[in-house]
């Protein structure tokens, strides 16, 4: 059986914000399947008691001083923009409606 | 003056015998005569590293009294910030970007005189074990261009094994420094998580990403990882403690005497999994080891075959996550903006247009395993078996001071023969995954020929203890014949 379908793949590119087309949707599809169904048995270890480790560094609240320290300039900042306006990042319009 | 090791290097350019603009001048002439067909560069900044140079010999000159590797010449993996060099990851969403600030690895690089040649190819965002993943094409082997020269940072081992280039520095998330040490027949450490600054270092997977040397030999490589290694406050994953003196671990082990190191044998990764050929350096080089006077223990890891399925939960999340901050607005690319479409539609088609089929695979199965309805099944049981694996590393090193394995489970393969495939191209990760989920220190090192190919041997030790496996590898070293590549 299949572990995931092409309308599943279709929304995890919508979600992952990739404009993937028909031939690329069929391709990850039987690829992400076979990916699936590869890693699915990491199902067969019993873990139900088992603490998750999300890092392997014992460390915890990392706060540094309430210094000022130098930053990037607002030029040094913009420099690798893909557009800019008015000394800030232009971005696309974020609503729908005529403004 | 291409073969000789980076140590002798400093030496001699300490020693006033030769000059760093020499050195470097050598090294940029050998990219420029070999390049063409190795590919290991992105780019080769050499107005920039003859400057550097000049400045080096400069303060030598004026009697300044600088660390064992000024003026010594390196090549840096483009997934690494340089402050006014291109940086792409290997992607084509980065392409033209200059970065406007130096990754803290590269500066302690500046701080101690080393002479920056250029950025060197990879997978695109270091994803991918072969370098085939880069959007600017493939890095060749040296050993054989037809094949490849591992991944992700194939471009640095090749720069190595092609003589361009006495250092480099790789990243290590599943194994990329590792593996394409092994099949260049190079040298590659991948240091304790948390052990070398991850500022500046473009993220792939943040709680697995480690930076790291590759050079030609264990010496070279543990004078760079000293130069690297430290506390950075500027990354909260920093380990505030010192470095382990793996220069002088790496001297100890060249004196080729291991008695009374246990070195174990993880039974998991001992019997099949990887090639006959490799199997049988891997076992030649533990029988060196035994001859060295290492004691051999075997030690059992249960959980170490769930490790590659762990990753590819863990690794695609972390992913999915940090490339979100590839939209089209801050950096890099931007595609659609016609002035209709929305924000949304342009950050689509911008990371559509962008990213390669690696790193959307990637990123489709992060968002897949994180989605609500799946989490619990393989995100958060991947980070329960994350334990389980850490719980076998430790249970293991109360039995041996280091455990050993074949680095990966074939020699270079040729270019094109799994990419069809991605599942098998993510077997090549199947010996290095576990310390990187358990954060230990691990090397791989040249330990023989396998079909005319590099095999590597893996060294794995606990976390902050890297002068471990530099002693062991040191060691080794001393009775493995040198991995002479074919002359281009």
């Amino acid at each position: 059986m299949a572990a995931i379908s092409r309308a599943e793949v279709a929304h995890l590119a919508r979600l992952s914000r990739l404009a993937v087309t028909d031939d690329e949707l069929d391709m990850f599809a039987g690829q992400l399947d076979v990916i699936l169904n590869s890693i699915a048995r990491i199902g067969e270890v019993t873990a139900a008691d088992i603490p998750p480790t999300s890092h392997s560094v014992p460390l915890t609240n990392v706060l540094r001083e309430d210094v000022i320290v130098p930053c990037l300039t607002r030029a040094e900042a913009l420099a690798g923009a893909p557009d800019v306006a008015e000394d800030r990042f232009r971005v696309p319009r974020i609503l729908d409606e005529e403004i | 003056m291409l073969t000789t090791a980076a140590a002798e290097l400093g030496r001699l350019i300490a020693a006033g015998e030769t000059s760093s603009v020499e050195v470097t001048r050598a090294h940029l002439d050998q990219i420029a005569a070999t390049d063409q067909r190795v590919h290991a560069f992105l780019h080769v900044d050499t107005d920039g590293a003859l400057a550097a140079a000049a400045a080096i010999d400069a303060r030598i000159a004026a009697g300044e009294k600088l660390g064992p590797l000024a003026g010594v010449p390196i090549a840096v993996k483009d997934v690494v910030t340089t402050k006014g060099l291109p940086t792409t990851a290997g992607s084509k969403i980065l392409e033209g970007w200059r970065p406007p600030y130096d990754a803290t690895i590269v500066e302690r690089l500046r701080n101690s005189g080393l002479v920056i040649l250029g950025k060197t190819n990879m997978d695109e965002f270091a994803m991918g074990s072969s370098t085939e993943y880069s959007a600017y094409g493939p890095t060749h082997n040296p050993w054989d261009l037809n094949r490849i020269p591992g991944g992700s940072g194939g471009g640095s081992s090749a720069a190595l094994a092609a003589y361009q280039a006495p250092l480099a520095i790789g990243t290590d998330t599943g194994g990329s420094i590792r593996q394409p040490g092994a099949v260049t027949g190079t040298v590659g450490a991948k240091p304790t998580y948390g052990g070398t600054s991850r500022y500046g270092l473009i993220a792939f997977s943040s709680s697995l990403d480690t930076p790291g040397p590759c050079a030609r030999n264990v010496e070279d490589a543990a004078l760079l990882h000293a130069v690297i290694a430290g506390h950075d406050p500027r990354d909260s994953t920093s380990i505030p403690a010192p470095v382990p003196d793996v220069v002088a671990a790496a001297r100890l082990g060249a004196s080729g005497d291991l008695s009374g190191v246990r070195v174990g044998l993880v039974k998991e990764f001992s019997g099949e999994g990887g090639e006959p050929g490799v199997m049988a350096a891997y076992r030649d080089a533990v029988d060196a080891l035994t001859k060295l006077g290492a004691e051999i223990v075997e030690v059992s890891c249960p959980h170490f075959e769930y490790a590659l399925p762990a990753y590819y939960l863990i690794a695609p999340s972390e992913c999915s996550s940090n490339l979100a901050r590839f939209d089209g607005v801050r950096f890099g690319l931007r595609v659609g903006d016609d002035g209709r479409n929305s924000l949304e539609e342009v950050m689509s088609a911008t990371r559509e247009a962008g990213f390669g089929p690696e790193v959307k695979r990637r990123i489709m199965l992060g968002t897949y395993a994180l989605s609500s309805g799946y989490y619990d099944a393989y995100y958060g049981q991947a980070q329960k078996v994350r334990t389980l694996i850490t719980r076998d590393f430790v249970a293991a090193f109360e039995k041996a001071d280091v455990l050993v394995s074949p680095t990966t489970p074939f020699v270079a393969f040729p270019i094109g023969s799994r990419t069809s495939d991605p599942y098998q191209m993510y077997l090549a990760d199947l010996f290095t995954i576990p310390s990187n989920l358990y954060g230990g220190p691990a090397i791989s090192v040249p330990c023989g020929l396998s079909e005319g190919l590099p095999v590597g041997l893996q060294i794995m030790g606990p976390t902050m203890a890297d002068d471990r496996m530099y002693r062991v590898a040191a060691a080794l070293e001393t009775v493995i014949a040198p991995l002479t590549p074919p002359k281009l």
